[in-house]
Formats: C-alpha cells, structure tokens, sequence
C-alpha cells in the first residue's frame, strides 16, 4: 500500500457479540459481578452506620440463618418466591413478557380464600382442597389467558395488558376484604377458620411450612422436564427465538401462546394457593408482596433454569432478610433491602453483557501491519 | 360541586401527565421504560432532601427566598431522576440488558430509595406523625395567579392551579410539537420503529436513545416533585405516591403514544381514580371496584387499538428491544 486514500478514524475500541461462553466462565463473570455489588452495598451500608463491613455482613447472616424459627421463615420465602418464578418462566422462555404475576397469585389466593370463607365447614375436607386446588388454578389460569387471547389473535402488547390485569385484581381483592371482613367494616379479613383450621394446608413432621416447601421442590423437578424433555417446551423455545421459524415447522403459535400462559397462570393461582392456606391464613391486598415482580428477575438471572432459579431465589430472600436485620439492628429503615436488591440486579443485569459481548479493542498500527 | 370535582381531577391528573409525557418520550426511543414508577419517587423524595435541607439551613422560615426555595428542590429532583435514568440508559442502552428486567429492578431501587430516605428524614425531625411537612416550600410551590379567585367558575378551572401544573401542560404541548413537527422527533420516532433503518441513515441511535431517555426521566421525576410539594401539601410519607407510576404508564397507552391526548387522559385518569368520592352512598367496598376504572379504561383502549391496527397508533415497533449495530 502506497498511498494512504481512507482517514476514518478507528474508534477506541467496538463490541462483537460472543459466540458462546464456557459455562464456568460465565458464572465466574455473575459470581464477580454479585461480589463487586455486595461491595458496593457494604461501602453504602457503612457510609449510613458506620459499623465495618464484615459486622453488616454477620448481621445480614444472623438475619438469614440466626435462629431455626429464621431458617424456615428464610425457606418458606423462597419456596414462594421460587413457586412464582417458575410460573413465569415457560411464558418469558415463549418471549410472552407476562409482568402480570402479581395479579394471578392475587386471584390464586382470591379463589382459595373464597372456597375456605364460604364451604369452609360446609364440605368434608378432602372436597373441600380439590375445591381450592382446582378454583386457584382455574383463577390464576383465566387471569392470564384473557391477555394471552387478545396477544395470539390481536398481537396485543401482553406487557402492558398484564400490567393492568395486576391492578384489576388488586383491587377485586380489596372490594372482598371488605365484603368478607371481620368485623364486618373493618376492612380486614383476619385469620380464615382460625379455630376448625378448615382448609388449612396441614402440618407435616410439626413443621408448618414443609409441605409448601416441598410442593414446591416438586413442581421445581416437574417444570425442568416440563421445559427440557417434552414436545410443549420444544415449541416454547422454538416460539421463542423466532416466530417465523415456528411458523414454518407448523407450530400453532396461538395455540402455544394460550397453551403456555394456562400453565403459567395457573402456577401462579397455586402460589396464591400455597400463601393463603399454606402460609398466612388470610387474605389482604399485598398477599403476593412484589413477588409477581421479582420473580421475573429471579427467572431472568436464572437464564430461565429452574434449578438455577433456586439458587437466584435463595440469594435475593437472603438479600431481602439480611437488609432487614441490618435495618432493625442499625435503625435504619426497612426500605434499605430494596435498595440492596435494586443494586445487585442492577450489577448481575449489567455482568450479563460481558457474557454475551466482548470488547476488542483498537489494534495498534504495527500489530495491524503484522497482521496483514 | 362540579368545579370542586373538576379541580380535584386535574391536581390528581398533573402526577400522572408528567409521568407519562416522559414514558411517551421515551418510548418513541424504542425503550420501555418500566421504571418510571420508581423515578418518580426518586424525584420527589430528591426535591423533598433538597428543600429540607434548604429550609434547614436558613435562621427562620422568615428568611426563606421563595426563589430559592423553588429553584433548590426543582433541581434537586431533577438531578435525582436524571442520574437515575443514566443508570437504566446505561444498562439497557450500553450494556443492552433486558429492559423490562431494569425497569423493574429500578422500581424497586426507585421506591425503596424514596421510602428509605424519607424514612430517615422523618427520624430525624423526630416528628409524631409518619410524614415529614415542608409548608413553607410547598407555599413558595403552590403561588397562584392573582387574579384566579375573581374570575369565577372560570378562573376556578383553568387558572387555580400552581406554575408546575401549567408546566406539565405545556411540557406535554412542547413534547407533542417536537415529535411531531420537528426533524429531531422524526429521528427519534425513527430510532424507535426501525432502529437499524434509522442507524442505516447516519442516525446515531444511542445518542438518541439516551437523550430520550434521560429526558423522560426528568419529566417523568417532576412528577413526584408535583405531587408532594403541591398535592400533598409538602408532606412526604412513605408509599404515599402509591401506584400513581403504573397508571402513567396505562396512560401512556390511552393517548395511544401522543402527548398532546395524554393531557386530556390525564384529567380523565385523575376524575376516574376520584369519582368514588363524589357519587353518593358507595359503601366502602364498592369504592374499591370503582378505584379499578382507569385500569379497565385503559385496557379496552389497549384491545380498540390492536384490534383497529391503525398504523398511527401503535407503539413504536421496536419498544423493549435492545438495539445492537452487529445483530441482524
């Protein structure tokens, strides 16, 4: 080359998308990205206490693991964190952005606590949880395939349909509590069958949470081989990362859509079912808490491995109830978890770019003119 | 009656006008924000740091400067959402993560942030209620037009409100011109439907795609700065904005992506979320049902519209999609 024609400068440096990473690499990328967050919330922790990092962190340990009553409350929460999480999964695999969890777990919850007010002594118990089983399931279930339809015949955005449905149920949960309060007008269900316990998911081995818990690990197993090794989690992924490609193997998209988001949402209608008879025993407005909304993130970092999900559900309830015995034990308010979990989903969102791109930077001159 | 009812609509309205003006703006980038809940808490609890701070450092409330006291916790706020739309612009934008994912991850650093912040400064007034008052900045706020009292009905109407509401309105009208009727909003509108078209013409789509974004967010913060410092009186408490945030975002979808509609939708909206006050003999549990409406409203507006599939009024064909240069 003689003569120099081009003078475009070569920027600093460009990004390539990585074509696939070794698995322990890219968890060693996640696993930095939780340790350069935990650091940040440390030195933010210490900023607002003044108490040296490691004491916070044995605190939000203590907060987590402190006493055996924590260790199942910690379990419980993530059994139901999990159980929701898995719900949205087959819907997020599919590209369908069901942000409406929330709303399904409300209505799960809504038709349990109907069946336990209303045929609470009324029918033996074994019909009386098919009952809930089957109204929780059909709830959450139609609480989702109305965006669902509207998505496979109109394309209509399911994002924001299911936003809204959030709020519809919220608010038919509020118009029930007071229908149902007790004493009438206050505006508070109370405790359903606080003294014939009808409805209630029974005790196993004197632990009340275990048989939640291990419904859950259940439906965990299931929801693996349910995405993994049969025909229907084919077609999600497959509808998934290309509509057209499904189109032209002859998948029934619409079918697939409606198909998955009956799951979905009637997974979501057991997790409504599991808080209420399993967990709190009543019914109020903030039943599903936010999990509808972090369990989206939990099936997201999991990269939608319900296996993985555990171990992401685990650590943002550990997050959860550390922030809040640092914030008891510290006086600080109890919103500081959500600051904690806000900064370390910010970070693991950020660290998946480094899994998925990788930054090359501008060659110099003379390794370009070797390479030429 | 009437008047009161149509005052009230409009004051609860301007929240979510300003929330939704910012949505619009940034979702013509192709970005969905669905954070815009939990900037708006950041910015009204960065114009109430702001102003107590102020209020703090002065002798008395006598010396308070009513410009100052207006121009500190408007930039606060500000300054507040702005940094907080730079880390959502970032991770989407840059680092192009999921934008639901960080929208919803920064509602909950977004509202954690206000209700942990205003949490403190009501511990460290030491006050009997659950809230934190800044009178005296909310009075600087919420200066009236003199002569709105002796225009009657009228004047009641259109002319009894504070400089932030008339802001929102011609913030929205400026919004709408410029998407509309300008070369900047046609590239932007550009970026959002067809990222890759709009690269192809020497668009630079991030630049575009940060300026809508960090723009929305201040528009979309001033929104928590007018509900505290004019609806509320200047009183902050915990959770008080509530779920005013999504309902901008179901606004957005009424005015089916125009600002200039999200005016009208707004006042709408605001009547809807109070009309169970003023029809006579709701029980309690009823008012409950009533409180669904915008939401009901907002959905059928979301079915009209798909199912109508008018090309002007769909969302930007990209929204919620990371753009990448190399990504074909």
């Amino acid at each position: 080359m003689s003569k120099k024609t081009t003078n475009v400068r070569e920027p600093l440096f460009h990004i390539v998308k990585r074509g696939s990473m070794v698995w322990w690499r890219s968890w060693l990328v996640r696993l930095l990205a939780v340790l350069a967050a935990l650091v940040v919330c440390a030195l933010i922790t210490v900023g607002l206490t003044g108490e040296n990092p490691l004491g916070v962190y044995v605190t939000m340990f203590d907060g987590a693991f402190g006493t055996k009553r924590r260790i199942w409350g910690m379990l419980q929460n993530v059994a139901m964190l999990l159980c929701v999480a898995l719900a949205v999964t087959p819907a997020f695999k599919m590209k369908f952005w069901n942000i409406g969890a929330e709303g399904q777990v409300l209505i799960g919850g809504l038709a349990t606590a109907a069946c336990m007010i209303l045929f609470g002594d009324k029918v033996p118990t074994v019909a009386l949880f098919a009952m809930m089983i089957v109204a929780s399931i059909v709830g959450g279930a139609l609480w989702a395939v109305i965006p669902a339809y509207f998505r496979a015949k109109w394309n209509t955005n399911e994002t924001l349909f299911t936003l809204m449905m959030n709020y519809i149920a919220i608010q038919l949960v509020s118009y029930f509590t007071y229908l149902w309060s007790v004493p009438k007008g206050s505006g508070q269900i109370g405790v359903i069958n606080g003294t014939t316990k009808a409805g209630w998911l029974p005790a196993l081995f004197g632990h009340p949470y275990l048989l939640n818990i291990l419904i859950v690990v259940a439906l965990t197993i299931l929801m693996y081989i349910y995405l993994n090794y049969t025909k229907h989690g084919y077609e999600i992924e497959v509808v998934g990362e290309s509509e057209n490609t499904a189109r032209y193997i002859g998948v029934n998209i619409k079918k697939v859509i409606i198909r998955t988001m009956i799951i979905s949402g009637g997974l979501c209608g057991i997790s409504g079912l599991l808080l209420v008879s399993g967990t709190d025993h009543t019914l109020t407005r903030d039943l599903a808490a936010g999990r509808g909304f972090t369990a989206i993130m939990v099936s997201w970092l999991a990269k939608f491995n319900p296996f993985y999900m555990v171990l992401t559900s685990f650590l943002i309830v550990f997050l959860q109830k550390g922030a809040v015995e640092i914030s008891t034990i510290y006086s600080l308010n109890a919103s500081f978890a959500d600051i904690l979990t806000g900064i370390i989903i910010f970070f693991i969102i950020g660290s998946e770019f480094f899994v998925n791109y990788s930054i090359k930077f501008r060659e110099t001159k003379k390794e370009a003119a070797k390479s030429c | 009656m009437l008047i009161a009812f149509i005052q009230r609509a409009v004051v609860q309205g301007i929240p979510l006008l300003f929330g939704s003006t910012g949505e619009i703006i940034t979702e013509k980038s192709g970005n969905l924000n669905l954070g815009i809940p939990g900037i708006m808490y950041v910015g009204g609890i960065c114009g109430v740091i702001g102003s107590f701070l102020y209020e703090r450092s002065l002798p008395g409330l006598d010396a308070m400067n009513p410009f100052l006291a207006v121009l500190i916790p408007l930039l606060c706020c500000m300054a507040g959402s702005l940094l907080v739309g730079l880390i959502y612009g970032f991770l989407t934008i840059t680092l192009r993560a999921n934008q639901n994912v960080t929208g919803l991850a920064l509602t909950t650093f977004g509202v954690g942030f206000g209700n942990f912040f205003g949490g403190s400064l009501i511990k460290l007034v030491q006050s009997d209620m659950p809230s934190i008052a800044l009178t005296a900045t909310s009075n600087c706020f919420r200066t009236k037009l003199p002569f709105a009292d002796s225009l009657g009905w009228f004047g009641q109407v259109f002319l009894s409100y504070s400089f932030l509401a008339y802001t929102a309105i011609i913030l929205a009208l400026a919004a709408s011109f410029v998407l509309n009727r300008t070369r900047v909003g046609l590239q932007l509108r550009a970026v959002g439907e067809s990222p890759t078209t709009a690269d192809a013409a020497g668009i630079n789509v991030n630049t575009y795609k940060y300026a809508a974004t960090c723009i929305g967010s201040v528009v979309a913060g001033l929104g928590g700065l007018y509900y505290v410092m004019d609806y509320a009186n200047g009183v902050w408490s915990n959770d008080g904005f509530g779920d005013r945030g999504w309902l901008a975002i179901a606004l957005v979808i009424f005015a089916v992506w125009k600002p200039n509609m999200s005016i009208l939708g707004s006042i709408l909206f605001g009547g809807l979320f109070i009309v169970h006050n003023y029809i006579p003999n709701l029980s309690v549990g009823t008012q409950e049902l009533f409180k669904m409406l915008p939401y009901v409203v907002t959905i059928l507006v979301l079915l009209v519209v798909s199912m109508r599939k008018k090309r002007e009024s769909q969302p930007p064909a990209s929204l919620g999609l990371s753009y990448f240069r190399e990504e074909r």
